[in-house]
């Protein structure tokens, strides 16, 4: 099963911790988890409502309600396109249809070799370099369809 | 770093910084580290500097700050040099041994790297020569180049903080709500509802009362607030415990989108060095008066920024709003009395606070009060973060500052308030944006996002571009919003598709009104603007599309087609080297053949032909 992966409890317990179990905080110790998994896996979910004291549909409300926190598995590499006003006005599209070409899946998809899940965000205040991509934390701007292709071939080859 | 015990402390610690610099004979090279130069490269130009200046033996002799976001981001990574302020645009690593060699060095100028106005080619050496600073009223960004987030030493050294003493020692609650009323500071988060007032309402609920910064900034293509909490977090700390003062709170809040990481770990950066000096926590520097704040990081939720929705999340739940028929600064946040402003709004604070109402209130126009910071975005050659007082023209703001349209396009419309606002053909260049006039337009203030689109935007794209945006981030829990925009969105989709017809044009618009009245939430009621004035100004675009059956931007890509004018045509071969389809034929030098059926309408050889030989048809 692709969602039977192990688990640091310990870790996701420093992670509960860190906000004293606060109820208020569970976005952001969903957000927490979600960095070191690249998406939360539903084997913390009990911890969350134990620890938490909160109701097994608050967290899934809230999990599909945020569009940051995904309950299933993604790629290594998490390619997302802004799709933000000022890049979609220079063509945001267009690197969006290039990344679709080049990895053989749409938009929300991943990977088989789990290596690239493709998303898209609005904006994330790099509009003057737009169009933009982040890959993880990092943010690649004035991008046309053959540098967006580079930076795919650069991550392949960070990989391997 | 020990804890300043009083407002003497504060003072002689801030006096002892500006005292050191202002000996320091070191040169200070302010190397931009906002995010739109990061994105550019400027750790690799850090690195390269910083390499150089040690290979050299400079770097007892050189001070490089990486700073707050210089606004001029189409030109990043920039680079200034103090105290002269010369200024150096898209700085690369290999520029690095030239300038050290030549203006650091030798006090010379590197000639080929100076700025070069993009319309005139005139070469400006000088920050603050360069029209796009020039025109400016940088009250709020003036010093951006001079502050290094993480380090709250430089945030003193320009006067942080002073208006925080004033606060706490010289004035009342009433007297700072006096000074905020008076300013006329209007919030900046999009509604322009009266600061002032908002406080003093608040102020009056008995509960425990919390201050909430929003910054949030869904609005795609708004980056001011990023850049402010990022890059000068301590002016935004600084105006939300005098907020607190001013209401007797003891609890703050940042809520912050999970997008803006560097914004996160420079806040935290911030409220941990302000708590360690004393200026956050108990007894804020021995005044008695208790105040910290806490960050909250939200994620990806455009309605969350909507202040019931806001609270909900800060909560743990769901960002859904709900109906305000309690307002939230009665009962907001945990059901206490909750004073929620924008960053820019919390920005203004210290200002008005330092300078006073009277001062602030001359900047402006009669109804709307201050600077306001925009992110002049899209098709605009000075992509940056601009500011100026209320009521600069559209004209100004775009051209003059802005350096007008790239590749001579001709200018259609710019899109102001985000998904909330609308867009404002040429014809309305010439108004002073503030509120009201904007209002007026059919647009809004919004956030402060300027999307400028040129020839080659398409109307009824935009339009359908934001209904889906929208159509994405409503909450799905009133029917006229949930319903009515999905409805508003297959009705654009087809005639952006060629399925038009006659009277969908009436029926947008009134699908459009009645959302906007029986919405529940802002989100709600204002998606239907971004529609509503694009048919008001661009009807006959909207005309091609539905009878024509034809796109005149040529971005619905059913509705154009590429082609290749034989009498333009100089038969130079780029377009031909350049399809990813070898979709054109021709020999050097004689005019070249697109063929309809390889063509995948990219764009590349349009974007490409010197001599404007790619037609749309
Ligand atoms: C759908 C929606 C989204 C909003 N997003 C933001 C936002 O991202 N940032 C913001 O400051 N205000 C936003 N607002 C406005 C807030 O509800 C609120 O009016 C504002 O934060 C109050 O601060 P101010 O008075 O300083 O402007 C939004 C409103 C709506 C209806
Ligand atoms: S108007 Fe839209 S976003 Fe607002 S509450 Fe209703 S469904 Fe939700
Ligand atoms: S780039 Fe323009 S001028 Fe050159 S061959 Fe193509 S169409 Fe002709
Ligand atoms: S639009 Fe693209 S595919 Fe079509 S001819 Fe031009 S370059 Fe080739
Ligand atoms: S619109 Fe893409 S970064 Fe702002």
């Amino acid at each position: 099963m692709k969602n039977e992966i192990e688990i640091d409890w310990q870790k996701i317990d420093s992670i509960i911790s860190k906000y004293d179990a606060n109820h208020e905080a569970l976005l952001m110790i969903m957000h927490d988890i979600g960095a070191i998994y690249n998406y939360v896996p539903r084997q913390v979910i009990p911890l969350l409502v134990e620890r938490l004291g909160v109701k097994e549909s608050l967290i899934y409300s809230v999990a599909t309600f945020y569009k940051t926190i995904s309950l299933t598995p993604r790629g290594k590499y998490i390619v997302s396109v802004c799709t933000g006003t000022a890049c979609h006005v220079r063509g945001a599209e267009k690197i969006m249809g290039a990344l679709e070409e080049k990895l053989n899946i749409s938009e929300g998809q991943t990977t088989e070799d789990m290596l690239f899940t493709l998303d898209s965000v609005r904006c994330i205040g790099c509009c003057a370099a737009g169009p933009v991509v982040n890959v993880n934390k990092e943010t690649h701007g004035g991008l046309d369809r053959s540098s967006v292709l580079e930076i795919i071939n650069e991550y392949k080859r960070r990989a391997s | 770093m020990s804890r300043l015990e009083n407002r003497e402390a504060l003072k002689k610690f801030r006096d002892a910084i500006k005292a050191g610099r202002q000996q320091s004979k070191k040169k200070l090279i302010s190397l931009c580290a906002g995010s739109g130069c990061g994105a550019y490269g400027t750790a690799k130009v850090h690195q390269a500097l910083t390499e150089e200046l040690s290979r050299q033996n400079l770097q007892d002799q050189v001070e490089i700050k990486l700073s707050c976001c210089h606004g001029f981001c189409q030109k990043g990574p920039i680079m200034v040099i103090h105290p002269e302020r010369i200024f150096y645009p898209q700085v690369k690593e290999a520029h690095v041994p030239e300038l050290v060699e030549k203006t650091i060095k030798n006090g010379e100028l590197a000639d080929s790297l100076i700025f070069k106005e993009p319309g005139t080619k005139e070469k400006i050496v000088h920050e603050q020569d360069i029209p796009f600073y020039k025109l400016q009223q940088r009250v709020i960004f003036g010093n951006n180049s001079l502050i290094d987030p993480t380090n709250m030493e430089d945030y003193l050294a320009v006067g942080g903080y002073s208006a925080l003493e004033k606060a706490l020692f010289d004035m009342g609650s009433e007297q700072i709500i006096d000074q905020i009323k008076g300013s006329g500071l209007r919030g900046r988060g999009g509604g322009g509802f009266p600061t002032g007032i908002k406080w003093e309402t608040c102020s009056r609920h008995e509960g425990r009362r919390y201050v909430i910064c929003n910054a949030d900034e869904g609005d795609p293509g708004a980056y001011m607030d990023r850049i402010l909490l990022e890059g000068n977090p301590h002016c935004i700390i600084e105006g939300m415990i005098i907020g607190a003062i001013a209401i007797q709170s003891q609890e703050g809040y940042v809520y912050v989108r999970h997008e803006y990481p560097l914004a996160v770990t420079n806040l935290e950066i911030a409220l941990k060095s302000a708590r360690e000096k004393g200026l956050l926590g108990n007894n804020i520097l021995g005044s008695g008066f208790d105040f910290d704040i806490q960050i909250s990081r939200g994620g990806g939720a455009f309605v969350c920024g909507e202040s019931t929705a806001l609270m909900a999340s800060l909560e743990g739940k769901p960002g859904r709003p709900r109906a305000k028929y309690v307002h939230t600064v009665a009962k907001g946040f945990r059901d206490g009395p909750s004073n929620l402003n924008n960053v820019e709004t919390w920005a203004n604070v210290p200002l008005i606070i330092n300078k006073g109402a009277d001062w602030y209130s001359q900047i402006g126009t009669k109804s709307s009060k201050g600077t306001k910071i925009f992110s002049l975005v899209g098709k605009v050659n000075n992509t940056g973060l601009v500011e100026v007082p209320m009521g600069t023209s559209l004209r100004k703001i775009i051209f003059d500052i802005g350096g007008g349209i790239p590749k001579n396009k001709k200018f259609k419309a710019v899109q102001t308030g985000g998904p909330s606002g609308g867009c404002i053909p040429e014809q309305f260049l010439d108004v002073g944006v503030d509120y009201d006039e904007l209002l007026k337009l059919g647009s809004i203030m919004g956030s402060g996002g300027m999307i400028v689109m040129d020839q080659d935007t398409c109307m009824v794209d935009v339009a359908r571009y934001f209904i889906e945006f929208l159509k994405e981030e409503s909450c799905g829990q009133c029917n006229p919003c949930r319903e009515g925009i999905k409805q508003m969105l297959e009705i654009l989709t087809d005639i952006c598709q060629g399925r038009g017809k006659e009277g969908d044009i009436e029926l947008l618009e009134e699908l459009g009104s009645m959302i906007q009245k029986f919405a529940l939430c802002g989100l709600g009621t204002s998606a239907p603007n971004p529609v509503l004035t694009t048919i008001l100004y661009f009807r006959d675009e909207y005309e091609a599309h539905i009878r024509d059956k034809k796109c005149p931007a040529g971005v619905c890509k059913t509705l154009f087609h590429y082609d290749i004018a034989e009498d333009l045509c100089t038969g130079c071969g780029l377009c031909k080297k350049k399809c990813p389809k070898e979709a054109i034929t021709g020999e050097k030098k004689k005019p070249h053949k697109l063929s309809q059926d390889a063509c995948i309408k990219c764009g590349i050889c349009y974007e490409g032909c010197k001599f404007g030989a790619i037609v749309i048809k």
